[in-house]
């Protein structure tokens, strides 16, 4: 077993790409997330054959991303918000194209030039597509540093496995956070070959063509509906996290930093009698559906919370299906919400 | 008899999509010779952009992706960092390049990307039915400069190899023109020279090609030959304007 | 002695080729393409000299020559 060490949330993002053998990253600074592309100055500056560039802008960046991609070369970017919202055309474009590449968010308050303080704002954006055209996200959300870590590593094989972009959607908060991480063994994850589509030297086959284009409907029609067979079967990567489901009096529905904040809102309800429950999706796209609904029978309130005005919220209710109550505690704009404010919240669902 | 000109094998054998007298088509040719006389085809990645040459990827017959719209130099870094033994090169047009991509092909020829940009200066937007370009001339009527372009509202022209000539790290810029054959003798030279460059691992290497787009300038294909001889060269001097090679 | 080919269904009828011929051989045809295009055509073939100007002319590469 590897060693642990203490790194900073962003910076162990950077070591696990490295870690996963991305060797090319291409980014622009932004606030609170500055300190990955740094480190990944700082790293692949000084690794024989990898490509570190800050580049003229986000857009930029994504479209480096873009190239490297098709050419089979494991590749990323990172930014938040506002700069993710720069990348969205570059992104649907990769989808389209069907490369894999992983895009991390690391999300801050919003809209607009918003705030530099953590935010679960970019949800939508994240897991309906975000840019044009009909395509999804992989999109994973740690929630610890070793989570950053491993889900770090692991969005590149799946992005890999899919051919389709993915992202790590942090934020703020999990990306200034320091904890010690370990970088486990890398498992062999039985990869499909990027041999058959990358581009390259064109020596002993026909040349290949990346063409993110159809100009006939029907052709296009053809390749989206291939590309939405690959969503249906992502389906089977769902992953997510039970804490406390022993027939609790209500569950809360969060992810990322709010599932944190909610383990201890847990504890304190513990301590004063109530029985909480906790779903945690890991992945948000796809999301759990299955095992909300499941839940939805059994319990009498289902509580969303999320650092945003209810995103993730329409999800849990598509998944409840109207079995059960649906109620929604969430501060915005870079507001982290605190462990007693879901529990007063709890009580007076409970009331 | 022996064949002393006939279609470079890196251009596939199929019709161009391009109206008739349109420039795009001469230009792919040539870049097809010179990757045939390099012999570098199969070693070639190249990039299409958005525009009427998107289509450029089903003409040369090596590795082709198609860029966004303006990011064809962003793309080519993309792929020349990660395939550093690949020739790697861009084909855009002037809204392609000198207004949406304005940045990346000034940060691209600024990091000295070893990747070549044949560029398309048509002084309109071919694709989308003949809107203002940052290229179009002052005067020139288009559908967004229904009266004239108006250097008071909408600036000048801009020029494209002077703006970037002014950078240190680009290693071979140049514009040429294919109104007559003695021009295009010479574009043909600038072509392989910018190509050159990049095989022998030196820096960014750019060729402005200034062309014609005879649907939208609304001019026969032998007028808007004319038309670009009296109004663009005199705006758009052709010449080397950077050649690294050359010690000055 | 050198020779033309023209590709009648590449030509676009677009005459560039008409204009920078030394020889002035270059004509269009009356007769149409597949395309609808007219084609263009060489008269008077012995006073071609292989000069390529044509070919290189040609938006549409439709021209060989032989010499
Ligand atoms: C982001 C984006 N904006 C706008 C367009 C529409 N568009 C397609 S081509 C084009 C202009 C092309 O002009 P130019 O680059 O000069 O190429 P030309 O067709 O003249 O060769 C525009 C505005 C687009 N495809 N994408
Ligand atoms: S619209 Fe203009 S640039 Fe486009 S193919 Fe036709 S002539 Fe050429
Ligand atoms: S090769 Fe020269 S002389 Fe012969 S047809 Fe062409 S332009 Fe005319
Ligand atoms: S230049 Fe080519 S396309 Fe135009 S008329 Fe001559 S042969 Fe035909
Ligand atoms: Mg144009």
């Amino acid at each position: 077993m590897a060693e642990k060490v203490l790194m900073k949330g962003n910076e162990a993002i950077g070591e696990a790409a490295i870690h996963a053998g991305c060797r090319y990253y291409f980014g622009y600074p932004i606030t609170p997330q500055s300190e990955l592309t740094a480190y990944m100055a700082k790293r692949l500056l000084k690794i024989e054959g990898a490509a570190f560039i800050q580049a003229e802008s986000e857009i930029a960046a994504i479209n480096m991303v873009y190239g490297t991609a098709a050419t089979g070369g494991r590749v990323m970017t990172s930014s938040s918000s506002p700069g993710i919202s720069l990348k969205q055309e570059g992104i649907s474009y990769i989808a389209c194209a069907e490369l894999p590449c992983l895009v991390v968010n690391m999300q801050r308050g919003g809209p607009g030039l918003g705030s530099i303080q953590p935010a679960q704002q970019d949800y939508f954006q994240a897991t309906k597509g975000g840019g044009h055209g009909d395509y999804h996200l992989i999109v994973l959300a740690p929630s610890s540093v070793q989570e950053l870590v491993d889900l770090t590593i692991k969005a590149f094989d799946l992005a890999d496995k899919y051919r389709n972009p993915a992202m790590v959607l942090g934020d703020g908060l999990l990306g200034q956070m320091m904890e010690p991480v370990e970088f486990r063994e890398k498992k062999n994850a039985d990869l499909p070959s990027k041999e058959d589509w990358a581009l390259g030297s064109c020596k002993g086959r026909e040349p290949r063509k990346v063409v993110p284009f159809n100009l006939d409907p029907y052709e296009l029609e053809k390749l989206v509906a291939k590309i939405g067979k690959k969503f249906e079967k992502m389906q089977d990567e769902v992953e997510y996290e039970l804490i406390n489901m022993d027939n609790p009096d209500i569950i809360i529905v969060a992810y990322g930093t709010v599932a944190r904040v909610a383990r201890t809102t847990i504890q304190k309800a513990k301590q004063e009698g109530i029985n909480i429950g906790l779903i945690r999706p890991i992945t948000l796209y796809p999301f759990p559906y299955k095992i909300i609904n499941q839940y939805a029978d059994k319990v009498k309130h289902i509580l969303v919370s999320e650092m945003s005005l209810g995103q993730m919220l329409e999800d849990v209710k598509l998944a409840v299906e109207g079995k059960t109550k649906v109620s929604f505690y969430g501060r915005t704009g870079g507001v982290v919400i605190s462990p007693t404010e879901i529990l007063q919240e709890v009580k007076k669902i409970l009331k | 008899m022996n064949k002393v000109f006939s279609r470079p094998k890196s251009l596939v054998d199929i019709p161009f999509t391009y109206c008739p007298g349109c420039h795009h088509g001469i230009i792919h040719r040539l870049i097809a010779e010179v990757l045939d006389e390099f012999n570098i085809r199969e070693d070639t990645i190249g990039i299409a952009p958005v525009g009427c040459s998107v289509f450029a990827y089903l003409f040369f017959d090596c590795d082709m992706i198609c860029a966004a719209h303006g990011r064809a130099p962003a793309t080519a870094t993309g792929i020349k960092r990660a395939k550093p033994d690949n020739i790697v090169f861009s084909y855009q047009g002037d809204g392609d390049l000198a207004s949406i991509g304005t940045a990346e092909i000034i940060h691209a020829a600024n990091r000295g990307e070893k990747i070549t940009v044949i560029f398309v200066n048509n002084a309109i937007y071919g694709m989308t039915g003949g809107q203002m370009a940052p290229t179009t001339l002052e005067g020139q009527i288009t559908q967004t400069s229904p009266y004239g372009r108006d250097s008071k509202t909408m600036g000048m022209p801009i020029r494209m190899c002077e703006l970037l000539s002014t950078l240190n790290t680009p290693s071979y810029i140049s514009r040429v023109a294919l109104t007559k054959p003695s021009y295009i003798i010479k574009a043909k030279k600038a072509i392989k020279k910018a190509f050159q460059f990049q095989i022998d691992g030196k820096g960014f290497s750019l060729v402005e090609v200034l062309s014609t787009c005879p649907t939208n300038w609304g001019l026969s294909p032998q007028e808007a030959n004319e038309w670009l001889d009296k109004n663009m060269i005199p705006y758009y001097p052709l010449g080397e304007f950077k050649n690294s090679e050359e010690v000055s | 002695m050198a020779k033309v080919v023209i590709d009648r269904e590449k030509c676009k009828g677009c005459e560039l080729c008409t204009l920078v011929c030394p020889q002035n051989i270059l004509v269009m045809s009356k007769s149409f393409n597949k395309k609808s295009y007219h084609p263009v055509e060489q008269i008077n073939p012995e006073k071609c000299t292989g000069c390529a100007f044509c070919a290189m002319t040609c938006p549409d590469v439709a021209i060989e020559v032989y010499k």
